[in-house]
């Protein structure tokens, strides 16, 4: 029961892992695709704050009468991760929108279809 | 209890996930996205992390979604059915997975305090703080003080994709407001959002400031700030907002808050330190620390506000001039 519990964060963090990483390979919308890679990186996340938390522990907030904090260093490295994921994604939905100007589709499998025509 | 919430909320974000992955709908698709954002925002929560509580529930499940909205209303919201047949990438996706599970077999239990990471580093961070920099916020301390030249990098990471939306998608200032009737119609809307503005401003200097004490900071308090700006965009036009904050402006705070932070560096050198060193910037060094923190917090802040905004007008402005 304890090994069950202990690993259970992990697993569902592999799972939905694999739910976005499923979804940028196997869907050819190229949105779908980018909120794929979005539910990748929240996994990420996930999996070090859940590396962080000690068990009994409080927020990484100095305080009188409390002696255990959870690991502030995941945090710190997942907090900025955020802000640049954001951007990185912004990115990808304004190469989305270009793609879609030029092409008149944001299916992959089109696009193929007219770059093999040219 | 807090087991039971964990446990809960894991097995929310599952079913947001294979809902995301199920449905066809691309509208449907981005408001999940926002509560699969808004329910990992609650589980960093329960596991203690509340500086990135903030950032995910301001970021994921609010400007994010904004901006898969405003591709959607730029692209289409149909997802067509994939041609080939999912065999081959469900083979791939399930040893993957298979064989990341067996990896996590080594892992110390979750929550367990003899785990190798929190030793070292993370014990001196905490050790540390009270005395070297003085503010009870390890988080902040850490971002802004020890680890100062990563957070450099990060902001500069920002600031390169503003450009690159910026190159991408262009900017058209409009004199002319342009907005759809129906909002206008929406009264309660209207006088909501001229309500809200102040306070989310407000609120956001709050963030800013009060980051050494409570869980906040520079980066949460840019975004709030631009989550005001987008809100008064959204109820009374482009063109107004634009008006309120001109895109030049932008483009000069974006750069300026890069500049302050690095400024903060070289003037600690000037004064006999090294790069990012705020010890030396006041006679006494916890001063200088404060001083440092809330300088390069503001540069931080300023930097992520300006950056939002120009990659939303980005996104909003190319969708008003496709209509004409």
């Amino acid at each position: 029961m304890s090994n069950l519990l202990g690993h259970y964060n992990y697993w569902i963090v592999i799972i939905l892992m694999m739910t976005g990483f499923y979804t940028v390979i196997a869907r050819p919308n190229l949105i779908k695709k980018v909120i794929g890679l979005f539910i990748f990186q929240t996994s990420v996340f996930i999996l070090f704050i859940s590396m962080a938390k000690i068990e009994g522990g409080s927020a990484p907030i100095i305080a009188e009468g409390i002696s255990v904090y959870s690991n502030p260093l995941p945090h710190v490295l997942i907090l900025t991760a955020i802000v640049v994921s954001l951007a990185t994604t912004a990115l990808g939905l304004a190469l989305v929108v270009r793609i879609r100007e030029a092409y008149g589709t944001t299916n992959e499998d089109e696009i193929h279809v007219q770059d093999e025509q040219d | 209890m807090e087991h039971f919430i964990d446990i809960v909320l894991l097995g929310l974000l599952m079913i947001t996930g294979f809902a995301i992955v199920r449905m066809r709908s691309l509208l449907a698709v981005a408001m999940l996205t926002s509560i699969y954002s808004l329910l990992s925002a609650s589980l960093f929560m329960v596991l203690d992390a509340v500086d990135v509580a903030l950032t995910e529930a301001a970021i994921g499940a609010g400007i994010s979604t904004i901006l898969m909205l405003a591709t959607i209303a730029l692209t289409t919201d149909r997802e067509k059915a994939p041609r080939h047949t999912p065999l081959l990438p469900l083979v791939v996706v399930f040893t993957t997975g298979a064989a990341l599970i067996y990896g996590t077999l080594d892992m110390p239990h979750y929550g367990d305090p003899d785990a190798p990471v929190h030793r070292r580093m993370a014990a001196a961070y905490l050790h540390d703080t009270p005395e070297e920099i003085g503010v009870p916020n390890v988080v902040t301390s850490v971002l802004a003080s020890y680890r100062g030249y990563d957070t450099l990098g990060e902001v500069t990471v920002i600031f390169t994709a503003g450009i690159g939306v910026l190159a991408l998608l262009g900017y058209r200032t409009r004199r002319r407001n342009i907005q759809s009737p129906a909002i206008k119609k929406l009264v309660v809307l209207r006088v909501i959002a001229k309500l809200f503005l102040p306070l989310i401003l407000l609120f956001a200097l709050y963030i800013l400031f009060h980051g050494d004490y409570g869980p906040g900071g520079g980066f949460q308090a840019g975004v709030i700030f631009a989550t005001g700006f987008i809100l008064y965009a959204l109820a009374f036009g482009l063109g107004n907002a634009q008006r309120l904050i001109p895109q030049r402006l932008l483009h000069v705070l974006a750069a300026a808050g890069v500049l302050i932070y690095a400024a903060v560096g070289i003037e600690g050198m000037l004064l006999g330190g090294k790069f990012l060193e705020y010890r030396v910037l006041a006679d006494d060094p916890v001063t200088g620390q404060h001083l440092g923190i809330m300088l390069i917090e503001l540069g931080v802040g300023i930097t992520v506000a300006a950056v939002m905004l120009i990659i939303y007008f980005g996104f909003v402005s190319r969708q008003h001039s496709g209509d004409s």
